[in-house]
């Protein structure tokens, strides 16, 4: 009897911790329907206000309750973009720096190093592109990109009017530091991977090590480094206060990089604690809602690829 | 002949190319580490430890900020770690590979990723419009929300490096699985454990955006939860955005004091998983 | 394990000294909005505390924000430099009235001008905040400042992102004097600016002008006199160049008939009188006329009428104007006529 009072209780506590587990697992799904019903209920006022005009509509008035999120959307892609553009081929230098040239001693710091950048905390990055980054590009770059990029056909009108320091550039270049470690990361991961046969029968055949990275390593990774550049993407999507400190938060679309603009976190972060009115509000959730769909459209297709990759690794093996 | 020549200088050439991004990629961080020392280091002073955030013009200190960051981080931790922690046993343990943790697993890894100001929106409509005012707890509970799903990564990957003769072992001698989890695979993995909270502290004892529109920010001294509250992160976006030298000078030491925080615990929890042998990814 | 117990121990002990210094902050009054008089209200609540032990926790977060956070009875009371219109007090059963007059300033980061070098009249500046003045050296601005040495800079104009009072005095003030910017651009709390950078309350524009060369901004006058910053000289209604300062502000404010005014509703740009700074304006506090918390709502009243009747000569240091006693009679009249709870004026002291 004894034994059997203790066997139900112990089948008591196994249950009781396996419906812990299992509720904690479906928190983290109900969590993600909580966040998306809730920013659906914020911005139903608005959408259903503007419709497609929300997207497509580029004026922003607090004042006549008109809200367009294409300013906003516009600044976001251009900053995400500046900043791969920037990061991708740095990045792509750092893994095969650490993967094929770096003595072994010196690959722990240097990757570790690498890291830190991710860890520093988006507020310092902002203040540091204010406060530090903005003046330089204000006195020297952005002058000399105006003289000598400026007069360009067609490339030029990204690099006219004021140089004012802050806009959608140096958004774009703080954007490309805070992604650096995490698509260096990810490549200097899939670049390890790369099978040892695959290289030797190349090295075999008289190529060079650089022959070896582009054309069997490159190629063999290509999945990985996609999705590495689609986290990285996601992450400058919706980084907010690194942007806030230096986009210029201007509700202005401008064909020049140099303008100051806004970004639809920046706009949040910016707007939302005193925003009067409900449709104001409603708008504000709206641009919350579209960051979101955006993010997760990218950081789910990354991750994706990357659970491909996965799988990929454990059949070869 | 030639060809080989070129194909020589090409490499030389890559490879440079990847020596200077490798620089690159260092002296961003020295520049932005030295930013912060030469302009924290020098307004670094005893009082800031001593004295509440000042008015504009006054002298003053970052003690109210400090103390409310650390028990939001604090508080923000103790909510998202144990849920964390169970959903990372699940996936672990219970689920493996079954659909519902395959669907678990990858939602978690996007939620890791996702942009932090959304947390903060969420708890804005679930928490501060319902009670009415911004408040500390809110602010918690945004933070614990963003910790969650690093833990639950790190649980996770430490509880699957833990040998599953281990558990074997423990159901041959008629243990239950949560016995067997609590009692062994718990200890076996602790080191790996720790990490993970420190990893999850990392992460949100600097993030701001989520603290904008749920703890707000307090000019004085609150240890009622049930109010804003003084933070680091805010006090910094404030004063940094400010024109008073000196807001700007206290502003510079904050950034200074959380970024040493989470450098020092991403270096102690990289050791401490290095030491168990496992390689950890920041943030990741 | 000795990592999580140092981690534990340090958490314990944050905690405890909370618990041992949280007594003190019982009686915080909660205020929230405009940013335009925030530097008196931070000294007045400093002052405050000494004296009485109690705190005001002021967010300046832009009278657009404090309109809201009221109206959502989120605080005690909200800030406004941009008054309600006495229907829109009405209708949200809200009260409110003039604590301080003060002045708004353009102010300028341009290498080599300080501090009323330059002068500058009301059309110019709505050309630069149009977009149509584009360099320092231009022809009008150099027409109003024969002897000053301008740059050829690019002019970068600092406006605010946010709902703010002061936006809406120096709109106000521009669209008086300028039809094409009136019909451009308007007069509110917030508007759709054609050129320039965004800055986040009078703190912000400040900051942003300091960072930027070339920038100008427009800011409350103690935000330029606390950081040292160049503003500029400006003509007025009369056609006299005034430098700004609290006399100039005052000679605005003598216009002011508080009496005939319902709501305390009334803006103090571009008026008459030789010695009067143009962008001149009130901040107002705003409150309910039955409070949720009544105690609450005392203890705010408590404060400003400490504020009218202690705090002139704080306010005179950072050149805001104090109410003249007579004003002061009439708020507190209106306070025991409107604030209510249970029937009975919240107020009664006198």
């Amino acid at each position: 009897m004894v034994l059997s009072a203790r066997l139900r209780r112990e089948a008591r506590a196994e249950s009781v911790f396996r419906v812990a587990t299992l509720t904690s697992a479906l928190l983290v799904l109900a969590l993600l329907a909580g966040v998306l019903l809730t920013l659906i209920h914020g911005s139903w006022p608005a959408l259903k206000t503007f419709k497609w005009s929300f997207v497509t509509g580029e004026r922003w008035n607090p004042v006549a309750d008109i809200y367009g999120a294409l300013t906003p959307l516009y600044g976001t892609v251009a900053t995400s973009i500046i900043a791969l553009l920037i990061a991708v081929p740095i990045s792509f230098g750092i893994a095969v720096f650490l993967t094929e040239i770096c003595p072994r001693w010196l690959r722990g710091p240097i990757s570790t190093g690498i890291e830190l950048l991710a860890s520093v905390p988006s507020i310092v990055y902002g203040i540091w592109g204010l406060f530090v980054l903005a003046p330089i590009l204000q006195h020297s770059v952005q002058p000399w990109l105006i003289v000598h990029l400026g007069p360009l056909p067609v490339v030029g009108r990204l690099f006219q009017g004021p140089p004012y320091g802050i806009g959608l550039l140096t958004a774009g270049l703080v954007l490309a530091i805070m992604i650096l470690p995490f698509i260096t990361s990810v490549m200097r991961e899939v670049f390890r991977m790369a099978p040892l046969s695959l290289k030797e029968a190349a090295y075999g055949l008289g190529a060079t090590q650089w022959n070896v990275v582009w054309d069997v390593v490159l190629p063999w990774s290509r999945t990985g480094v996609i999705g590495g550049i689609m986290l990285g993407l996601g992450r400058a999507l919706g980084e907010t206060m690194a942007v806030t400190f230096v986009i210029g938060n201007a509700h202005r679309i401008s064909a020049s990089l140099l303008a100051p603009s806004t970004t639809i976190s920046a706009a949040v972060a910016n707007e939302f604690a005193e925003a009067v009115g409900d449709l104001y509000t409603s708008a504000l959730f709206a641009l919350g809602l579209l960051l979101f769909v955006l993010t997760f459209a990218v950081i789910a297709g990354a991750r994706l690829l990357m659970m491909r990759l996965e799988r990929g690794t454990v059949q070869r093996a | 002949m030639s060809t080989l020549r070129r194909r020589r200088i090409v490499n030389v050439i890559a490879f440079s190319m990847s020596m200077v991004a490798t620089a690159i990629g260092l002296a961003l961080l020295c520049a932005i580490l030295w930013t912060l020392l030469s302009r924290g280091f020098g307004a670094l002073s005893f009082s800031v430890f001593t004295q509440m955030t000042p008015g504009p013009g006054s002298a003053g200190g970052l003690l109210n900020a400090i103390y409310g960051s650390l028990v939001m981080t604090a508080l923000g931790i103790l909510i998202g770690a144990p849920i964390g922690l169970l959903a990372g046993t699940y996936l672990a343990e219970y689920g493996r590979n079954s659909p519902l943790s395959t669907v678990v697993r990858f939602i978690n890894d996007v939620q890791l990723s996702a942009p932090s100001i959304i947390v903060g929106l969420f708890v804005y409509m679930l928490m501060v419009m319902r009670m009415g005012h911004f408040s500390a707890i809110a602010g918690a509970v945004a933070l614990g929300i963003i910790a969650m799903p690093v833990m639950v990564r790190t649980t996770e990957d430490m509880l699957n490096l833990v040998p599953k003769s281990m558990r074997d072992g423990s159901a041959a001698l008629g243990a239950q699985p949560w016995y067997t989890i609590t009692r062994i695979v718990y200890p076996a993995a602790k080191n790996g454990l720790v990490t993970g909270v420190l990893l999850a502290v990392a992460r949100i004892s600097g993030e701001t955006a989520p603290l904008l529109f749920t703890a707000l920010n307090n000019q004085f001294w609150n240890s009622n939860l049930n109010k804003p509250m003084a933070n680091l992160p805010m006090v910094i976006f404030q004063f940094a955005m400010s024109p008073y030298g000196d807001w700007q000078r206290l502003a510079w030491v904050g950034a200074l004091l959380i970024t040493l925080f989470v450098l020092f615990l991403s270096i102690i929890a990289r050791s401490i998983s290095s030491l168990f042998g496992q390689h950890g990814n920041p943030g990741e | 394990m000795s990592i999580r117990s140092i981690k534990l121990r340090a958490i314990v002990g944050a905690l405890a000294i909370g618990g041992a210094l949280g007594v003190a902050s019982a009686a915080d009054i909660s205020g929230a909005g405009a940013t335009f008089p925030y530097p008196v209200y931070s000294k007045w609540a400093e002052a405050y505390k000494v004296k009485t032990g109690d705190g005001l926790n002021y967010q300046s977060i832009g009278s657009g924000g404090g309109i809201k956070q009221i109206k959502a009875a989120t605080v005690t009371f909200g800030a406004s430099d941009k008054p309600l219109e006495a229907k829109d007090l009405n209708d949200s059963g809200l009260v409110q009235w003039p604590m301080v007059i003060g002045g708004v300033v353009p102010v300028v980061n341009v290498p080599g001008i300080k501090a009323g070098d330059l002068e500058i009249d009301g059309p110019t500046l709505a050309s630069i905040y149009l977009g149509e003045i584009s360099k320092w050296n231009d022809a009008r601005i150099k027409a109003l400042n024969p002897k000053a040495k301008l740059p050829d800079l690019a002019i970068a104009p600092v406006y605010r992102s946010d709902g703010s009072g002061t936006n809406f005095l120096f709109t106000h003030y521009l669209s008086k004097v300028s039809p094409s910017f009136q019909s451009k651009v308007g007069a509110n709390a917030s508007v759709e600016w054609p050129v320039g950078i965004g800055a986040k309350g009078n703190e912000g524009v400040a900051n942003m002008t300091q960072q930027t060369s070339g920038a100008v901004g427009y800011i409350e006058y103690a935000f330029a006199k606390q950081n040292n910053m160049a503003y500029l000289r400006m003509k007025n209604a009369a056609g006299k160049v005034v430098a700004p300062e609290a006399g100039a502000f005052q000679a605005a404010a003598a216009n002011a008939d508080w009496e005939k005014a319902e709501g305390f509703y009334l803006i103090l740009t571009d008026q008459p009188g030789a010695a009067s700074w143009p962008i001149t304006g009130a901040s107002f506090i705003i409150m309910y006329k039955t409070p949720k918390n009544a105690a609450d709502s005392l203890a705010a009243l408590k404060f400003f009428a400490w504020a009218y009747k202690n705090g002139a000569d704080l306010a005179r240091q950072l050149d805001y104007v104090p109410l003249p006693e007579k004003v002061v009679k009439l708020v507190e009249k209106t306070w025991v006529a409107s604030i209510k709870a249970d029937g009975k004026p919240v107020w009664t002291e006198k």
